[in-house]
């Protein structure tokens, strides 16, 4: 028994940086925004959290740092794509090429040090249940705002009027301007959220997941996150299931190398990435559901005319 | 404060010539801010980073051997990038392109004859080629999304190189290193001269690209390219489609791709080990749009970033500056190529004061007319048919 919660947890620790990032991109690409420099705002979160826990000892003063980090990073990309009209696919990447390089060069004293670890929570009575105690109520605090922000933004985005707007905006920014919306500030904002998401799922990975600073830490799953919201079909409900479904696969493998299986450990590394793209492949075969879903004007470039 | 732009009637042709340089003098004025905040002195590191290089002979070669491969991998990437796709996964192709060329080398080790080498670099481009048809197949036939598929096979490549040189492919007698035999005098790019670095890749390259500048400007090819990239819908009412494009794309920038891996196996390393992914196929991204998407301006957009590298080098040993800078460097350049390319199509202005709008009033809509608007966009974008 104890075995299986153990694999549960460590299915959660996988699934909650995916989950993260995955949710705040989704948000921004309703609001017709696709930021592709989810890799590297994910891992300037992870190097911005490490770092501030090294020098205050506190991890939560990390992640709060990382969300900023993350949020910063991405203001870079909001700059050139919405005030400056730049293609949002190459100004993605070069998020990500920064963001790996800055990374590095930032992370450079920090290579081989122990992590300060974000310990799980531990509530009196309640963690101490049985099965149930240390799933629900003795994971790190991520985890818990991770699930939280699933039902926080898919309720936003379809019960609240701002959620509306973000759509409309996404959906067609001309129709939303013309309505008197301010269409770049509403895709600032978006950007900004995706921005402090990601940052805060690199926080994870340098915080809980690994606790330790590696150079290019995050390995693709900025990307994976990325594949995710287009095999969620932008819902929030889909995302959590795609992450926990990654989660799965890469502890999985983890497992099988652990137990010696007769497949070369490389075979087994590559499987989240060769999950990704049979899992995008399964999704754009069903044509209509993604044009359904997909934001009419994601991607575009918006001016407003005066 | 606030930035106004207004759209131009055409395209600047100042600008498109100038913007490249404006990029580059941005990014050496934040390259100066930056090594003024890690203390070192911010003149002096430029200039060991960006001018003792050329004054070296042996730096000067070093920049040769690297600009190689990116001019390969960025020549391929422009045609794909002019014609809508986005491959990402270059670096991918590069290292299936290396592995495929070393095909030959490693199972017939003895094999010597002339005609070793030109089929070493064929099975090269072959080998990119085929690993970029993937994402292109995969888009043409189910409307995949070509930028994470590219990028995933990314990794997929890195772990298969990897376990082939520390597998089936390993040297019995390389002592437990990971990397083949080296390879046999008929299966190496010759060096330049005698004992050079530099290797008749670099030939391969500058011919590479004036070839695809001539098929870019003067052939039908290079129109369709073009006129596909531009506007699918023109392009269809040309006759041309949009899928075989694709196709093309990919296994033209996967061939180029294919062809540096193999280049840089044959003629640099002379055996396929595990460090021959050192991120050409990402840095070539930022050559590509250095460069303007013209091969021509590649050649030159190469030799810059083979510069970043050398000097960063040079950096970290005299000044004690993080190799990583150059990364930075890097990064910071593709950031500035991609602001001033605004200046070619837009007047930007600096408004003082933030304009009033007048009669800002919401009006309350209700989904479905989002939904009706959303659709009319499907249409007008040519994916209602």
């Amino acid at each position: 028994m104890d075995v299986w919660i153990s694999i549960i947890l460590s299915v959660c620790a996988a699934s909650t940086p995916l989950l993260l990032a995955a949710t705040g991109e989704l948000v921004v690409e309703r609001s017709g925004v696709l930021n592709l420099g989810v890799e590297g705002m994910m891992i300037m979160g992870a190097v911005a959290g490490f770092a501030t826990a090294q020098v205050t000892g506190n991890p939560y003063i990390g992640a709060l740092v990382a969300i900023g980090a993350g949020a910063l990073f991405s203001l870079l990309f909001a700059f050139l794509t919405l005030t400056l009209v730049a293609n949002q696919v190459a100004t993605g990447l070069a998020l990500t090429i920064l963001g790996i390089g800055l990374s590095g060069m930032i992370g450079e004293g920090f290579v081989g040090q122990p992590g300060i670890r974000m310990e799980g929570l531990n509530i009196p009575f309640l963690s101490d249940l049985p099965i149930v105690g240390q799933l629900f109520f003795g994971q790190d605090l991520i985890f818990y705002v991770s699930i939280a922000l699933v039902f926080g933004v898919s309720w936003f985005l379809f019960k609240t009027r701002a959620g509306l707007t973000l759509r409309s905006v996404g959906d067609n920014h001309t129709s939303a301007h013309a309505l008197g919306i301010n269409v770049i500030k509403v895709r600032y904002l978006a950007v900004l959220f995706g921005g402090a998401c990601a940052g805060l799922a690199g926080a994870h990975l340098s915080l809980v997941y690994v606790p330790q600073w590696v150079e290019g830490m995050t390995a693709g799953r900025g990307w994976i996150a990325l594949a995710l919201v287009v095999f969620a079909s932008w819902r929030p409900g889909r995302v959590l299931i795609g992450a926990y479904l990654f989660g799965a696969v890469t502890i999985g493998q983890f497992h099988a190398q652990a137990i010696g299986i007769a497949i070369p450990a490389q075979f087994l590394t590559s499987l989240p990435y060769i999950a990704t793209i049979v899992v995008l492949v399964l999704i754009a075969r069903n044509r209509r559901m993604t044009m359904l879903n997909t934001p009419a004007s994601l991607g575009q470039s918006f001016v407003p005319d005066r | 404060m606030r930035l106004e732009l207004q759209k131009r009637a055409g395209a600047s042709t100042l600008f498109s010539i100038l913007s490249p340089f404006i990029a580059l003098v941005l990014t050496l004025v934040a390259g100066a801010i930056m090594f003024v905040i890690l203390g070192k002195p911010p003149l002096a590191s430029l200039y060991t980073y960006f001018v003792e290089p050329l004054s070296d002979p042996w730096a000067r070669e070093q920049i040769l051997v690297k600009a190689t491969p990116l001019t390969l991998i960025a020549v391929g990437l422009a045609v794909c990038f002019r014609s809508g796709n986005w491959n990402i996964g270059a670096e991918g192709q590069y290292l299936i392109g290396g592995m495929f060329g070393a095909m030959i080398p490693v199972l017939f080790n003895d094999w010597n004859s002339p005609i070793v080498l030109p089929l070493i670099l064929i099975m090269g481009m072959l080998g990119g080629a085929l690993y970029g048809l993937i994402p292109a197949f995969l888009k043409s036939r189910f409307g995949t999304n070509e930028i994470l598929t590219s990028l995933m096979l990314v990794y997929v490549a890195q772990q298969f190189v990897d376990w082939i040189v520390r597998g089936p492919w390993r040297n019995p007698q390389g002592m437990g290193f990971p990397g083949t035999k080296k390879f046999n005098e008929s299966a190496i790019l010759p060096s330049l001269w005698q004992h050079a670095d530099a290797h008749y890749g670099a030939v391969i390259a500058l011919v590479a690209a004036i070839g695809v500048w001539f098929m870019l400007a003067k052939t039908t090819k290079g129109f369709e390219v073009t006129v596909l990239g531009q506007s699918p819908r023109a392009g269809r009412f040309a006759g041309f489609s949009v899928k075989n494009m694709t196709i093309f794309a990919f296994l033209f920038s996967g061939a180029m791709a294919g062809l540096a891996g193999i280049s840089e196996v044959s003629g640099s390393v002379e055996k396929l080990d595990d460090k021959l992914s050192l991120g050409y196929g990402f840095t070539a991204i930022i050559v590509a749009f250095l460069g303007r998407l013209n091969p021509l301006g590649i050649v030159a957009a190469a030799l810059v970033l083979a510069l970043s590298y050398i000097g960063g080098e040079a950096a970290q040993i005299s000044l004690g500056v993080s190799d990583r800078a150059a990364r930075v460097f890097q990064g910071l350049l593709l950031f500035f190529v991609l602001a001033c390319d605004t200046l070619i199509h837009y007047r930007v202005r600096l408004l003082r004061t933030p304009k009033k709008l007048s009669g800002k009033t919401h009006q309350p809509h209700s989904p479905s007319q989002v939904d009706t608007a959303k659709a009319k966009v499907w249409n007008q974008v040519g994916h209602g048919n």
